[in-house]
């Protein structure tokens, strides 16, 4: 182990005392405005993203009498989540699962195909950072103006501007908190309420609290989120092989990088050092240094260097969307091919078709029907004075249809099986009449009366069929009827 | 103190000085806003230990400036439920048990009082969802020896049985063995003809048993063993009964009868409790 020397161990102390060596100061960046294609198409993803989440809300859409009529309404109270044509219960949990494994999967599909696209363009760190560094850009100038004001001394012009930028800001976020509730009650009613001070604290709550997160995440935090906060950067790398299309500076063709003039006995490369893809990056990074953590994909890179090399009569795309393969080809003077189909694109495309076919099925093949028994727990069963066997279940009977409905109930497998309702004094039959209101789920105990069963415990499986008589939709639920074991009856 | 910070050759950057088995760590300072979001934490701590209970002394502990206590938190919350149920209870109390029938509401909320006071009252005795056990009825079950109808059940509950109350519920069964009314060879002799009767005959001539039972047994217990509940004289004709049906005890029964007793629960129960329990109890599947 080398010994270091007196002048270096200083240099460290010194650096301790200032607090900067096992803790860093943040480097603040000034991301300059860039123009061309990837920042057209960056807007214009911003522009969708933002507006779906805006006013989607605002979207109404008819579901008849005593129904909600906003097309996406995630209600808490009435335990409901309405998306268009469809309703899901809380039963229907596992088709937000579904979801999540579908959004997960394509996410790592995407990933491992263009890179993290989904970083640079559509993750709300992203959009909403953009939105804010545009606000800032319109009030304090771009990044030179910006750096100047923030060095020398405050002015009037500067103090008024910062003013200006937070308020908008502020507004932007409690749009934004705002805009989030509108996805839990109704938007309008929502609205009016808000502002006559007759909304629930929840929403006063979360109002504020979406406002402060996005005011702080997007205004203040920024690259310090993906940088530290977010673990997808951490484990992207492995999404990521030599075949994934990323954003990167072609090494080959830039360097070596000099400055200046070109002359013919110094080897120059395309990069003339200018540092205008440093200073366009959103996170600060310098995206010559290869695929690093902080990357966001974003290519605002590209459109800074196409400038710069149209303005040296180079050719454009010196940094450029490409794979590691095709760049160590042409390093060598090689030609490669794309190859999209990877053992792991394959292997991830395979498994959200299979997500997608699932979810999909299962979503077509919904019924409005639904049904649970749950055997008493205790006593098992009763022995009845005629020497016959009664047991206890509840029933609960969900009619997800808009109307009230009539539900017939029988069991088989149970001969001379005879059901009854104590509530509301149904019974004893063969055959119950439920009745259950519109979209909601009733809960009956029944009791089902029999001789004791076939197997060795007493016991059998009895079925219980639940038919909708207004549609006709029926199904079954597989449950036991309990006895006395042999020789005790 | 991290003594032996290097430089590293190939990342060219700091280590940290930390060295374990000649692994050296590289520096990778963390933002110094994460830092003060310790330091945050630590005044959020300061302050709630100031605000709120704390620290532990050797016979109490420092109650915090805001005075909270979680105690007192559950009986706020207690009250609050009770003055939110206080409708809905003083509403079973006046109602009759058909009022209460006819609203779904006021049935449900019937339903669940009286599975908790069935559960913290009547359980230990009559088993849980009232299966019963020997010497304590099986509810469930229907084989009510003095009623099974919401009034029968109400009655039962309020004044008990052989309880003591002026008004409760008494039966008294003859000590046939005990006080020498039939010689033990005629007690035999009726248990072996009762046993038919619920369908276990012991294949012995139940003639003199017959003639026994119709003379003593039948004034109350009925001809065919039905029954009295006028009387509260359990019906023998039943494959349920309340201590078994195996012989022995059988003739246990008919020797020295055990008479069990229900408390009445007045006066530990309020009216409301008591009529959502009844109503709980007749649902249970024996209500007539």
């Amino acid at each position: 182990m080398s010994r270091i020397s007196k002048a270096e161990r200083q240099l460290q102390l010194q650096r301790e005392d200032a607090g900067e060596h096992l803790y860093a100061n943040r480097v603040r960046v000034y991301p300059k405005s860039v123009h061309g294609p990837v920042r057209r198409f960056k807007w214009a993803v911003l522009i969708v993203c933002l507006g779906i989440y805006y006013l989607l809300p605002w979207l109404r859409w008819n579901r008849g009498v005593n129904q909600p009529d906003q097309a996406v309404l995630l209600s808490i109270s009435h335990e409901r989540f309405y998306f268009f044509n469809l309703e899901f219960w809380p039963q229907d949990i596992y088709y937000l699962t579904g979801l999540l494994i579908m959004a997960a999967v394509a996410l790592f599909l995407v990933t491992s195909l263009i890179g993290r696209v989904w970083c640079g363009y559509t993750c709300p760190q992203t959009v909403w950072t953009d939105l804010f560094m545009w606000i800032e850009r319109l009030v304090e100038g771009d990044r030179n103006e910006r750096m100047k004001r923030d060095a020398s001394p405050l002015t009037l012009d500067t103090a008024w501007r910062k003013v200006l930028k937070h308020a908008v800001w502020l507004g932007i976020a409690f749009w934004t908190g705002g805009a989030w509730i509108m996805y839990y009650v109704d938007a309008p009613t929502v609205t009016v309420e808000f502002w006559t001070g007759a909304a629930s604290t929840e929403v006063y709550f979360f109002t504020f609290l979406f406002t402060a997160t996005t005011y702080l995440l997007a205004g203040w935090a920024r690259e310090q989120v993906c940088t530290y906060m977010c673990p997808w950067p951490r484990f992207q790398s492995a999404m990521l092989d030599e075949q994934s299309i990323t954003v990167t500076y072609q090494g080959w063709r830039g360097e070596p990088r000099v400055r200046g003039k070109r002359h013919d006995e110094v080897p120059a490369g395309d990069c003339i050092d200018c540092g205008a893809c440093v200073t366009a990056c959103p996170t600060g990074i310098d995206i010559r240094d290869g695929i690093q953590l902080e990357c966001i994909n974003c290519g605002l890179c590209i459109d800074a260097c196409n400038h710069v090399m149209e303005r040296t009569g180079r050719p454009d795309y010196l940094i450029t969307w490409d794979t590691l393969a095709d760049q160590a080809a042409k390093a060598e003077g090689r030609q490669t091919t794309l190859s999209l189909l990877r053992p792991r694109t394959l292997i991830y495309a395979g498994a959200l078709v299979i997500a997608v076919a699932l979810m999909t099925g299962a979503l077509a093949m919904r019924t409005s029907i639904g049904l649970s028994v749950l055997h008493d727990r205790a006593p098992l069963f009763v022995r009845l004075p005629d020497g016959g066997i009664r047991n206890g279940y509840t029933v609960k009977v969900i009619n997800k249809t808009q109307s009230l409905a009539l539900f017939d109930l029988h069991t088989e497998g149970l001969g001379g099986a005879s059901l009854a309702e104590s509530d509301e004094g149904l019974g004893p039959a063969a055959k119950l009449g439920l009745v259950v209101k519109a979209d909601s789920v009733g809960t009956f105990r029944i009791t089902v009366a029999g001789a004791p069963g076939r197997l060795g415990d007493g016991s059998q499986a009895i079925d219980f069929v639940l038919r909708n008589t207004a549609n006709g939709e029926q199904t079954v639920y597989r449950s036991l009827f309990m006895g006395p074991p042999e020789g005790t009856r | 103190m991290p003594t032996k910070i290097e430089k590293d050759i190939v990342s060219g950057r700091d280590t940290t000085g930390h060295e374990w088995d000649g692994i050296k760590e590289l520096n990778t300072p963390l933002p110094k806003w994460w830092l003060y979001v310790l330091y945050a934490t630590m005044v959020w701590a300061a302050v709630y230990v100031v605000l709120y209970p704390s620290v532990p002394g050797i016979t109490g502990y420092f109650h915090g400036i805001l005075g909270y206590s979680q105690r007192n938190a559950v009986d706020d919350a207690v009250r609050a439920v009770a003055t939110q149920r206080a409708g809905t209870m003083d509403r079973i109390k006046v109602l009759s048990f058909a009022e209460i029938r006819r609203e779904p509401e006021l049935m449900a909320a019937a339903n669940t009082a009286g599975r908790i006071a069935f559960a913290n009252n009547c359980q230990p005795c009559h088993a849980a969802g009232g299966g019963g056990q020997p010497g304590y009825p099986a509810l469930a079950a229907g084989a009510w020896i003095w009623g099974g109808t919401l009034g029968d059940i109400q009655q039962t509950i309020v004044y008990g049985i052989r309880s003591g109350d002026p008004k409760a519920r008494e039966s008294q069964m003859p000590r046939f063995g005990a006080d020498g009314v039939l010689k033990p060879d005629e007690i035999q002799a009726v248990a072996d003809y009762v046993m038919t009767l619920y369908g276990r005959p012991m294949g012995v001539d139940v003639a003199p048993g017959r003639r026994l039972f119709a003379e003593n047994c039948a004034v109350c217990h009925g001809d065919a063993g039905q029954g009295d509940r006028e009387k509260g004289a359990p019906r023998l004709a039943s494959r349920v009964h309340l201590y078994g049906d195996d012989r022995a005890t059988v003739v246990a029964q008919i020797t020295a009868p055990r008479m069990g007793v229900m408390p009445a629960w007045h006066a530990r129960l309020d009216e409301a409790t008591v009529k959502s329990l009844t109503l709980y109890v007749h649902a249970l599947g024996g209500g007539e």
